[in-house]
């Protein structure tokens, strides 16, 4: 197992966000945590990241216990985050942005080649390498802040929410392009969601959160079946 | 040039000096502070106390005048760490105040009196005073300002803004905000130190009250006014800051009213200062630049 989240706990003072969730992914998985505005998948990405650690709970990753260590110590090892509504350093170039991405691994990886791998996948960042981030389109935000988790080369890949604010056709997109890189790269991926349905469709396995619990867990297709999956989330 | 125009520029360039260090925290970490006059009080006294009372020279001293100055900077840079940014404001004033009352009330730092008979800088058997000794500032400024080129050049300027723009974004690309944080506050604080060391040789005699907070608050206008996170921003700032009250002399008296206001009106009308993108200076200046190349 590549990533064990284990009955963890998250609360914001007297606000208990989530109880108890426990989940995992293998390697080379794709897989959705599904849920509607306020479940918590953005409290148990936060967690699984380090920003806002669980009060009670484990978090294992490749065997290891990673419960207490910071977020920047985590995306050392190979975890990485798309954060919800992009978050790219407004004043930096696109450029730069993916320079982020790289920060201490200048000795390890290819920087120059690490980011034209990475304008292959996202030509429209290639287009716009010298602009400031704060002047792309919320599109292309999201696709600079996933190239920016990328180009590290991550053994798991968080996002959150990508297709927040996106047109359908970038959503598919997007979500195409996740795809391919878990089936032709092998990136496992953890897929936050309130869009269900283009989640599911791109996942083999998924989780339903309600109110900072799992309420369903099964295999995207049993999922999309659900007569409750279906009414809440498919709409019909 | 007369004495009185070395005494000004002397001056101007040994607090430039600080106020770069000043820029370091503030314009390139994002971290508030509201005491860094302390720390040039801190290397001040330093280096009053090592050369009149250890006989050393000051060179001698200036290592460990530096060192001091960014060993407390350490020490204090830590709270910044752990509360938020309104907090941060008011424990660097605390901390301005606490060192104030130290130098002023403890006897081995001359109590009230404060430490005269600092020596002149020697330099090759020669003894700086008036304009060799405003260029030993003006060097060090220069070495300063390569180091904040340096700084905003390298990786670590880019993850420095990576994390004051958004700081939990920038942690999870393997940026640690601590350490950045404290790395601003340890060079922030060393040039504080070394300005504070020149101003001591080139004064001779210091006390408490040159270093309390309203020269804090002066550091901070000059560095706003200038622009925060510039290269040339506290330069520019102290120039103006520093000729201001020598063509106008009444300001001498409301000094302290005339930088807080003028620190009010600059963060409401023009955040980035004089040097800033898109600062009405820069929108006047660059058009006649542009003109004179043709
Ligand atoms: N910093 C915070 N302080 C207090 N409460 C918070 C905080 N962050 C989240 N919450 C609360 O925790 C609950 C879960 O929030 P979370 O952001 O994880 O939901 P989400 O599933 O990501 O929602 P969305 O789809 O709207 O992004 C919500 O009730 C929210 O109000
Ligand atoms: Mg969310």
């Amino acid at each position: 197992m590549l990533l064990e989240v284990n009955n963890i706990h998250v609360s914001y003072g007297d606000i208990q966000a989530v109880c108890g969730v426990s989940f995992h992914i293998e390697k080379g998985e794709l897989i959705s945590i599904i849920g509607a505005n306020g479940a918590g998948k953005s409290t148990i990405l936060n967690a699984v990241m380090g920003i806002f650690p669980p009060q009670q709970g484990k978090i294992i990753f490749k065997g290891q216990d990673i419960t207490n260590i910071f977020s920047h110590q985590r995306a050392r090892i190979g975890i990485r985050m798309v954060p919800e509504r992009a978050r790219v350093f407004p004043r930096l170039t696109v450029y730069e942005n993916l320079l982020t991405g790289l920060y201490g691994l200048r000795n390890k990886l290819p920087v120059e080649e690490r980011i034209s791998s990475m304008y292959s996948v996202f030509p429209i960042l290639e287009e716009r390498k010298n602009q400031l981030a704060n002047t792309l389109s919320g599109g292309e935000q999201q696709q600079l802040s996933i190239a920016r988790a990328l180009v590290s080369n991550p053994e798991v890949l968080l996002v959150d929410e990508v297709s927040m604010g996106l047109m359908p056709k970038l959503v598919d997109q997007v979500f195409g392009i996740l795809e391919q890189l878990n089936k032709e790269q092998g990136l496992t991926i953890l897929l936050v969601e309130q869009n269900a349905v283009a989640s599911l469709a791109v996942s083999s396995r998924g989780y339903v959160l309600e109110t900072g619990t799992c309420a369903l867990q099964g295999s995207a297709q049993e999922l999309m079946d659900n007569s409750r999956v279906k009414e809440v989330y498919l709409g019909h | 040039m007369s004495a009185y125009v070395v005494t000004i520029a002397t001056l101007m360039v040994v607090q430039a000096i600080a106020v770069c260090g000043l820029n370091v925290i503030v314009g390139y970490a994002g971290q508030i502070s509201l005491g860094h006059a302390a720390f040039f009080g801190i290397g001040a006294y330093s280096t009053a106390v090592l050369t009149t009372k250890l006989g050393i020279s000051f060179w001698t001293a200036l290592p460990l005048v530096i060192g001091i100055s960014a060993l407390i900077g350490l020490l204090l840079g830590l709270p910044s760490l752990r509360v938020r940014e309104d907090f941060l404001a008011i424990t660097t004033i605390g901390i301005n105040f606490i060192v104030e009352a130290v130098f002023r009330y403890v006897p081995f730092f001359g109590g009230a009196l404060g430490i005269g008979g600092i020596p002149r800088v020697m330099f090759f058997g020669v003894r700086l005073k008036g304009i060799p000794f405003f260029l030993l500032c003006l060097g060090f400024l220069v070495l300063v300002l390569l180091i904040c080129w340096w700084l905003t050049r390298s990786w670590a300027s880019l993850a420095c803004y990576a994390i004051r723009e958004e700081e939990a974004a920038a942690s999870t690309m393997g940026i640690s905000p601590v350490r950045f944080k404290l790395l601003a506050f340890v060079i922030g604080t060393a040039m504080a130190g070394l300005g504070g060391s020149l101003y001591a040789h080139y004064m001779q005699f210091i006390s408490a009250g040159d270093f309390s907070f309203p020269i804090s608050v002066g550091f901070l206008a000059m560095l706003v006014l200038g622009g925060m996170g510039t290269l040339w921003g506290p330069v520019v700032g102290t120039l103006i800051l520093g000729i201001l009250p020598e063509l106008f002399r009444p300001l001498v008296d409301y000094r302290i009213f005339f930088y807080t206001l003028l620190l009010l009106l600059m963060i409401r009308f023009q955040p980035g200062g004089l040097l800033g993108e898109n600062s009405f200076a820069r929108k006047i200046i660059t058009p006649l630049l542009k003109g004179l190349r043709k």
